[in-house]
């Protein structure tokens, strides 16, 4: 044994994460010290203030292209494209969450752990405050995933999968509204996701057995030179890719996302389809592409058998659909499937389209969950497909809004939809997977139509007595509608610049 | 005005600043919204008129080039540029949008429809259909061929009749399945094609494709265009859509919306997959005719007037398919005209179609009958569009179909022979649908009904009066449209790599009529 060595640290390359977590940790002891009425201003602008200090920070940074801390994380092209990503839909996300103006107190719940439909639990629905523990747990799980996204070394990343994903098993039992349904959301998803970490684990132990180390690069080597049995490799390789799918959802390991979806409070719902997406794919594709790239012919035959039935799952389970919060996450299953075909077309293009696709569908689907916190009765969201009906005639601005965010999702030009589902599926035929394509465009037909259902439905019935109102949004979830939509607009019809910016940052550093 | 003028560009959106101008005038100004729409539509239509007279018919194939960067990564460009079949089709919907919004002047007149908001989609809809006919970039004419079904999907659903939603989503997701084979197709080009979408390099690379994939690649876009157009056996969406279409909407649906089906097959699929053309012509050729027979065999038992009407217009689809796979220049310069004259013959058939419907607030032949006895001018415009639209000899469709009829003769003649069949066919849809309706007694019913006490009023003349002047004027003297599609017609058939036969035997065309 040598003399231990202290490793080089880059705390400027770091400083993103350090950000995120100090201010969580700060969070925590505004908890603690603030007067109740006040922490809620406090802690959002604390949040505000630590997400735009760490995307300050992250631009600041681009260009770099090196490991640091001994190799745990790498900090290159899609490492800080993909935490920019995240810090800005982590934005949008923290508006919604942010928002107090559509319902008193806001879409949390004062005190979770008070028993469902007790007197006290009664009087707390009515009028008390939302816990503001929300926005530590937040900047907690952003944090995860910047460094899920960076991590260069297999337990990194293990660590940093468990920091992102413990505090949105707490955001998703905080509902102000229908507590069983989000308490229950919370622990199917707690304990599914403990099965996927744990299986996640169980790999990293057997990819050390093979490589004899758990650096990316080390994996690399191994299978280049491999000294043990390959069954560690492919055992192990199976057993990572568990955990990664289950985060991403994608099948057969999606079950959790319709009830989660569904249950979660609808701005957490949003955080998990835009960001937590962001995070899996990011993790999924610097382990295949970095660690994995020598044994591709063996995994992208296997995936792309996942990738087809994702798509087929997510587009004919939408079809059946008759919740709004159910139906965004079958899509968003679906959308699942188109991502990691752009991923296993495993070649630059396939990275940079990937990257593009996470960012475009990361607006849209938060525009979508942010109009599904206005259309609301007296019960909270009014979720029901049937209820929705002729809402167009009563509320056509924002009638129109969903109906564009829906065309998105279809996939029409002129929206972000299409151009990141044509960035993908090019990069697969050149990749020479346009079997995938072929499912992808059969896919896309199936999907079309129950979007198609919720925009005849909005525009073409009628409304009757039971057709909810559409909450005035305050000015958080109007920005962040608003930004949603400007997004799919503009990455529709101008995706030049963020095209080059993703194809400039595809490359990683090995 | 120099042919370096950006036309098709400022054509093209032209048209989108107006639809969105019509959209934000209040619901309470109706007639406002109405009054820029047309003046708007009128100021399109003298531009394309400016645009056919810079047009120099016998320069160069391809005129009123214009290029600006869009996505250099991909090297998709806004790319336009017209050749002569482009160049009719886009006078085509010039012409037809200031008749069909004038014709649809009452259309939304009732309590919960918003009159701004419909012509501002006819305007968007004219917007897409510019596009799609001027694009020479293969991703911005697939943008196009994909954004126009929103419009039109939202006027037969929000303004169409008694089965509009179902038809208004059929219509819908028929188009979308055809657009999603195209986009497989779009992509496979772009890769094998050099990773660019510029028509005239793609247009050069063609030879080089492998032909197993060029017939796949043919196929993506021929399933599109088949179903836009639409070909037997994918035109089940046509008469429902058709059906609940509001007359006008239905006009520029069936006139030249569907047109860019066969459209895409002239301008994309032979130039872009010759070998493979050729491979599948024999496939199309036969498709086509079935289409002629059948469509025109259901349209003689149609009850519905507008559905009749949208089985003519598959038959006659039929026609327009036969005249492009038949691959001489004479079918192909008949398939061309056809489709300018289906346009207007059509159109004009359904617009009266619609005036009737208007009046008796019903699609039904059967509540028809001897309606002329009533309303005489109108029942004499509906026979002659009835006759146009059979192609009686002096009116515009007998010239093309007899072009399509004996450039087909030459090269395939039982294709010819069957087709022929079709206007026996269509002779009996259109005189009976015209007896059924508008001769023979009374209908009592009819009289009970005080809208159809009234004959044409002035605005109705305005309507048809341009419609029945084309097609008797292009009946008599179609030079200046052959004039410019000749040329075209002939470089796409050398495209394709195909030589005209010798002259044919003269009696063969006694034969035909």
């Amino acid at each position: 044994m040598g003399t231990v060595k202290l490793p080089a640290i880059d705390y400027a390359a770091l400083a993103p994460m350090l950000i995120l977590f100090g201010v969580a940790c700060l969070g925590v002891i505004v908890e603690a010290i603030l007067p109740r009425r006040s922490r809620h201003g406090v802690q959002l602008g604390l949040s505000f203030l630590a997400i735009v200090a760490a995307f300050v920070v992250v631009i600041v940074e681009h260009g770099k292209h090196k490991t640091t801390i001994g190799g745990a994380v790498a900090v290159d092209g899609p490492t800080l494209f993909l935490q920019g990503a995240i810090l800005v839909l982590g934005a949008v996300s923290l508006m919604l969450i942010g928002e107090r103006s559509i319902e008193r107190g806001g879409p949390f719940v004062a005190q979770a752990a008070i028993t469902v439909g007790s007197q006290k639990d009664l009087q707390q629905a009515g009028d008390r405050d939302g816990a503001t523990e929300v926005y530590p747990l937040t900047m907690f799980a952003l944090g995860g995933m910047l460094l899920f996204v960076s991590a260069n070394d297999l337990l990194t990343m293990f660590v940093a999968l468990e920091v992102f994903s413990l505090p949105l098993y707490l955001l998703c039992a905080l509902a102000r509204r229908r507590r069983l349904l989000s308490q229950e959301a919370a622990m199917k998803y707690f304990l599914l996701g403990s099965y996927a970490s744990a299986f996640f684990l169980f790999g990293i132990a057997l990819i050390y057995g093979f490589s004899g180390g758990i650096q990316l690069s080390a994996v690399h080597a191994g299978i280049a030179d491999p000294k043990q049995s390959e069954i560690l490799l492919y055992a192990g390789l199976a057993l990572l890719a568990i955990g990664l799918l289950f985060k991403a959802a994608l099948a057969p390991f999606h079950v959790w996302t319709p009830d989660v979806y569904q249950g979660a409070p609808t701005p957490i719902t949003a955080l998990m389809a835009a960001c937590t997406k962001v995070a899996a794919f990011g993790a999924l594709l610097r382990i295949l592409y970095v660690a994995f790239e020598g044994v591709r012919w063996d995994f992208q035959p296997v995936l792309g058998v996942i990738a087809v039935l994702t798509m087929f799952v997510g587009a004919v389970l939408a079809v059946t659909q008759t919740d709004m919060k159910r139906l965004l996450a079958y899509s968003s299953i679906a959308n699942a499937g188109y991502l990691l075909v752009g991923v296993l077309a495993l070649n630059q293009r396939g990275l940079s389209s990937t990257m593009f696709y996470l960012v475009a569908y990361g607006f849209s689907v938060l525009a979508a969950f942010g109009i599904v916190t206005l259309v609301r009765d007296a019960d909270g969201e009014a979720t029901h497909l049937s209820r929705w009906a002729g809402l167009g005639k009563k509320s056509p601005l924002f009638a129109a809004t969903f109906s564009f965010i829906l065309l998105a999702f279809a996939g029409i030009p002129l929206t972000s939809g299409f151009t990141s589902k044509f960035a993908v599926f090019g990069a697969a035929v050149e990749g020479g997977q346009t079997w995938l394509v072929i499912f992808g465009v059969i896919t896309s037909m199936l999907i079309a139509f129950p979007y198609l259902r919720v925009v005849v439905m909005l525009w073409f019935s009628e409304p009757g007595e039971s057709t909810p109102t559409v909450s005035i949004p305050g000015f958080l979830t109007s920005a962040a509608l608003a930004i949603g939509v400007i997004a799919t607009l503009v990455l529709g019809v101008v995706p030049a610049p963020l095209i080059d910016l993703t194809q400039n940052a595809a490359n990683f550093v090995r | 005005m120099s042919a370096d003028f950006p036309f098709l560009g400022i054509l093209t959106l032209l048209p989108l600043v107006g639809a969105i101008v019509v959209a934000v005038i209040p619901r309470r100004s109706a007639k406002l919204a109405k009054q820029v729409a047309l003046i708007w539509s009128l100021a399109v239509l003298a531009l394309s008129i400016v645009m056919w007279v810079a047009f120099k018919v016998g320069g160069d194939r391809w005129q009123f080039h214009e290029s600006y960067a869009w996505i250099p990564s991909w090297d998709a460009r806004f790319t336009f540029q017209a050749d002569g079949i482009a160049l009719v089709m886009l006078m085509l919907i010039a012409v037809l949008m200031p008749i069909v919004i004038l014709a649809s002047w009452n259309d939304v007149d009732q309590e919960q429809r918003s009159a701004p908001v419909y012509f501002s989609l006819l305007l968007a809809f004219e917007f897409t259909m510019i596009g799609v006919f001027a694009a020479a970039d293969i991703f911005l004419f697939y943008v196009f061929f994909e954004v126009m079904l929103i419009p039109m999907y939202f006027i037969i659903g929000s303004f169409g009749g008694a089965r509009r939603q179902y038809a208004a989503v059929k219509f819908f997701l028929y188009s979308l399945v055809g657009g999603l084979f195209m986009l497989a197709a779009v992509i496979g080009l772009w890769v094998v094609g050099g990773h660019t979408f510029d028509f005239d390099k793609l247009a050069q690379a063609a030879h080089s494709i492998d032909p197993n994939t060029a017939r796949w690649l043919f196929l993506g876009f021929f399933v599109a265009f088949a179903i836009k157009a639409p070909f037997f056996p994918f035109h089940t969406w046509l008469p429902d859509a058709g059906g609940a279409a509001p007359a006008g909407a239905a006009a520029l649906l069936v006139g030249v919306m569907d047109k860019v089906g066969t459209f895409g097959i002239l301008r994309y699929c032979l130039p872009l997959f010759p070998e493979a053309s050729r491979w599948f012509a024999p496939a199309a050729l036969v498709l086509a005719v079935i289409g002629i027979i059948y469509a025109a065999l259901l349209a003689v038992g149609q009850n519905d007037l507008k559905r009749l009407v949208s089985y003519t217009s598959i038959a006659h689809f039929g026609f327009i398919g036969i005249g492009i796979f038949a691959f001489t220049t004479q079918a192909g310069t008949g398939a061309v005209l056809y489709m300018v004259n289906h346009g207007l013959a059509t159109g004009l058939l359904f617009i009266v179609v619609g005036m009737y419907v208007a009046r008796r607030n019903s699609n039904l032949v059967s509540d028809f009958g001897g309606a002329g006895k009533l309303t005489p001018v109108l029942a004499g415009v509906l026979f002659f569009a009835g006759l146009a639209s059979l192609a009686l000899p002096g009116t515009a469709p007998f010239i093309s179909e007899f072009l399509v009829l004996i450039g087909t003769f030459t090269a395939h003649k039982a294709y010819a022979v069957v087709a022929t069949a079709g206007i026996i066919l269509a002779a009996a849809y259109v005189l009976w649908m015209v007896q059924r309706t508008t001769q023979g007694t009374l209908n009592p019913a009819l009289e009970e009904v005080p809208a159809m006490r009234k004959d044409m009023t002035l605005r109705e003349k305005a309507v048809v009066a341009p419609l029945i002047l084309l097609l008797i004027l292009l009946g008599f003297y179609p030079k200046p449209v052959t004039d410019v599609i000749n040329p075209a017609v002939q470089a796409t058939m050398q495209d394709v790599g195909t030589k005209d036969p010798g002259p044919t035997a003269v009696t063969a065309n006694g034969g035909v009529r």
